[in-house]
């Protein structure tokens, strides 16, 4: 580029460059310029009557997801209705809704037009950073005592552990694939190694879950070692292909090496979670026995929901912590560019590794949990479908993001349970609603991203337009 | 004598470069004299970004030797390794560059570069940038993570230093108001600052710029001129840089090394290269321009 012009029509074009640049930061990062809300008089009215039309709109989602349940009964399905839960989603989006109207969407007094934040469903990175901790310490403290909540039957927490088991999967691939950058589809060999672990050495060693659990983790995150090894030097989509190669490779081996692994019959008899060495059963050594309660199969239930939950908070705060530690920050800087990497002295062999095995690690973990909670496990639990959804959880919810991972995580657990009467048609549903997502927000549901560390101590998040995907 | 004679800092020895047939650099020796601002200058093509490739490791060099004397030149010690097959000297003064890979001459060597396309870490805040370039550092002081993880008051203390590393040289490039926006939203002459000081952060001995000036207007130009010589002057840092813009070289440079079709074809003070008749002739053509005949004109300037 070389400089023929003078040098005031350059330094008018760089400041013009800039401003360019700031109306294009303002335009993403702020409203569209609709027009400004009538009188303040109105407010009242026009809270009241977009929070009825929420209301309505949840109550016709509502209605039919939560309201209508079919179940098997004698003879064929019949439906069950629940009307209760219908009503609490409704006043709940009804008066969050309205609140929200009159006290958060406004801006110097006067309220912005519903059609503005309405047709932005999520909460842009500024929000987020306000409801950050609010909304954290909402919500750990709602998983807490969600067990004992009316809702809470079988059925529910059985969902609610199936999320959070995702959740756990999800949040270990963004270890790889949303901080790295590095394109994993055989994640789900690490959730087989770390159940299969759990079971071989429970079964034959005698060993109780929580000995186990760590021992599966360091197993699996040394299977991610040897399968880095191999793979540092692909990229983009032939590390895509060796990592999927390698996730069917694990399965098949688990099929074939019958006098190991018992082969597709599976390892059955693995040894529920105990608390401290109380199981619980029925009988006079059982929890309920020595807490003096009566039995209920739901106690064993609520006591796996809170280990996943438990292991599902450690994921999240660990990797969270990760990120803003030199070893993060470099698997991020990996993503956003290899080479300038190398120049700076990183050593990007030992960057990825670490990648590799931090998100096997977790994956370890959870394939134990899952492992306990069946009480039985074979290789048809971990075929590449797994891989995929664990992905597609990472990418809709936008690589890098926590918080995008759980909404995707609920959301897709919502879908396939909603439809789960469509059978075949269940998987096209889901996928075109994927693709609906991807072509509403390119970059998942979450984009943005926080820094790791500032000078200001306020974070601004960045834009996700910015953020690299990694090439490797 | 001249300081890339008595006391080079790096020592280019006889380097090719091939690309299958084609030889983008033929035999070419040069020096760089510790404390010096050295240009390496050409017309497009002439293989200055290959140099700069093999000196920071991202191309291993088809032939010739690359050394680097971090604290004093010692030609003995330097035939002793390359005979002994070593890396580098036991008290890590004299390195190989040729034989070690790219990160860890970064990180040992403590040559760091800029590229000609800019490559900044854009999705990350300017800050995180600098903390990037300190990385190794952290590292250390992060006991590799195990402390990190638990807070430990070694790791605080390193983070602070890094911070504090980091803010000065946000200072000097003027860019501390934005030490939290997206490298990436930076406009295009801060983007060439911030990757400078990228390089800076990592703390080395010398330092190499593909290009810093190129796509600056002349107010830039001019503070990246105070900038680099404030670099060499205070910190005491060897500069290579490769330049385009004659203006910024002339001023500037200690040393400049011309090379055209992959071959060195002038070498020595500013003075003496803009007269030298090969480099009128590379790069206006012999037939445009009466050149004055440079005999009496010596080998050093
Ligand atoms: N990786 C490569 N593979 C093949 N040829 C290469 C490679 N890198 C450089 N070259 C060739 O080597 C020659 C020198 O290229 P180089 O980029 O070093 O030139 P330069 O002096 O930096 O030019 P410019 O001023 O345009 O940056 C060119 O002919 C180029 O095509
Ligand atoms: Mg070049």
């Amino acid at each position: 580029m070389a400089n023929t012009t003078g040098e005031s029509a350059l330094d008018t074009g760089a400041v013009g460059a800039e401003i360019e640049d700031e109306r294009r930061a303002e335009a993403v990062r702020g409203e569209p310029p609709f027009t400004e809300h009538p009188a303040s008089g109105d407010r009242l009215a026009a809270a009241l009557k977009d929070a009825v039309i929420a209301g309505l709109i949840a109550l016709a989602l509502a209605g039919p997801m939560v309201g209508l349940r079919t179940e098997t009964a004698i003879g064929g399905l019949s439906l069950s209705q629940h009307w209760l839960p219908v009503a609490v989603i409704v006043a709940v989006v009804f008066l969050g809704r309205l609140l929200l109207n009159l006290f958060v969407w406004r801006t110097g007094g006067r309220t912005k037009p519903i059609t503005a934040t309405s047709f932005r469903l999520l909460p842009s990175g500024e929000q987020l950073e306000k409801w950050r901790w609010p909304g954290l310490v909402a919500a750990i403290a709602f998983t807490i005592v969600m067990p004992f909540l009316p809702f809470a039957d079988r059925y529910w927490m059985d969902q609610a552990i199936v999320v959070l088991t995702y959740c756990m999967l999800g949040w270990g691939l963004n270890v790889v694939v949303g901080l790295a950058g590095l394109l994993d589809l055989g994640y789900v060999a690490f959730y087989a190694v770390g159940a299969y672990s759990f079971a071989l050495l429970a079964t034959n060693f005698d060993l109780g879950f929580w000995v186990c659990l760590p021992m599966a983790g360091i197993l699996a995150a040394g299977w991610g070692l040897i399968l880095g090894f191999p793979v540092l030097r692909l990229r983009g989509d032939y590390l895509a292909i060796v990592t999927l190669a390698f996730g069917e490779i694990i399965r098949v081996v688990i099929i074939n090496w019958y006098d190991f692994t018992n082969g597709p019959d599976g390892i059955s008899g693995i040894p529920r979670p105990t608390l401290f060495g109380i199981p619980f059963e029925r009988g006079d050594d059982g929890f309920a026995a020595v807490f003096g309660l009566e039995y209920s199969s739901i106690q064993r239930i609520i006591f796996l929901y809170y280990i996943i939950l438990v292991l599902a908070l450690v994921t999240n705060f660990v990797t969270l912590r990760l990120r803003r530690l030199p070893v993060g920050r470099a698997w991020e800087a990996l993503r956003e560019d290899e080479i300038a990497c190398r120049s700076l002295g990183i050593n990007t062999t030992n960057t990825k590794l670490t990648a590799f095995a931090t998100g096997a690690m977790f994956g370890g973990f959870a394939g134990s949990f899952f492992a306990t909670r069946q009480g039985f496990i074979s290789p048809e639990s971990f075929t590449a479908i797994e891989s995929f959804i664990i992905l597609a959880v990472v990418v809709l919810g936008g690589l890098g993001s926590q918080l995008g991972i759980v909404i995707a995580v609920i959301f897709l657990n919502t879908a396939f349970e909603v439809l789960r009467g469509l059978d075949e048609y269940r998987m096209l549903i889901v996928g075109l609603m994927m693709v609906l997502i991807m072509v509403w927000r390119p970059r998942g549901l979450v984009s943005t991203r926080r820094p790791s560390v500032t000078l200001s101590g306020r974070a601004k998040a960045v834009r996700g337009e910015l953020v690299g995907e990694g090439s490797g | 004598m001249n300081r890339w004679e008595s006391d080079p800092i790096l020592t280019v020895e006889h380097l090719t470069m091939r690309f299958g047939g084609l030889v983008a650099i033929d035999d070419l020796s040069f020096s760089v004299g510790r404390g010096d601002i050295t240009a390496i200058i050409g017309p497009n093509g002439a293989g200055k970004t290959t140099v700069f490739n093999c000196v920071t490791g991202f191309y291993k060099p088809t032939e010739g030797r690359i050394a680097i004397a971090l604290d004093k030149a010692d030609a003995e010690t330097l035939e002793r390794l390359t005979a002994g097959g070593q890396r580098m000297s036991e008290d890590r003064n004299i390195l190989l560059l040729d034989r070690m890979p790219d990160f860890e001459i970064a990180r040992d060597a403590r040559v760091a570069r800029t590229f000609q396309n800019i490559r900044l870490f854009g999705g990350m805040t300017v800050l995180e940038n600098l903390f990037v370039a300190q990385h190794n550092k952290l590292m250390l002081a992060s006991n590799y993570t195990i402390g990190g993880i638990f807070g430990l008051s070694r790791y605080r203390k390193g983070q602070d230093d890094a911070l504090g590393r980091a803010r000065y040289w946000l200072e000097q490039i003027d860019l501390i108001d934005r030490a939290d926006d997206p490298a990436a939203d930076l406009p295009y002459g801060a983007q060439r600052r911030l990757e400078i000081a990228r390089a800076m952060c990592t703390g080395p001995k010398l330092l190499c710029l593909d290009e810093p000036a190129a796509g600056l207007n002349p107010r830039e130009s001019a503070e990246l001129n105070t900038l680099l010589r404030f670099i060499r002057d205070e910190h005491g840092i060897s500069v290579l840089l490769i330049e385009h813009d004659m203006g910024v070289v002339m001023e500037i440079s200690d040393h400049i090394v011309v090379l055209d079709y992959g071959e060195k074809i002038s070498d020595g003070a500013a003075d003496f290269v803009r007269h030298d008749p090969k480099v009128i002739a590379a790069y206006l053509g012999v037939e445009d321009e009466e050149v004055e005949t440079p005999a009496e004109q010596g080998a050093s300037g």
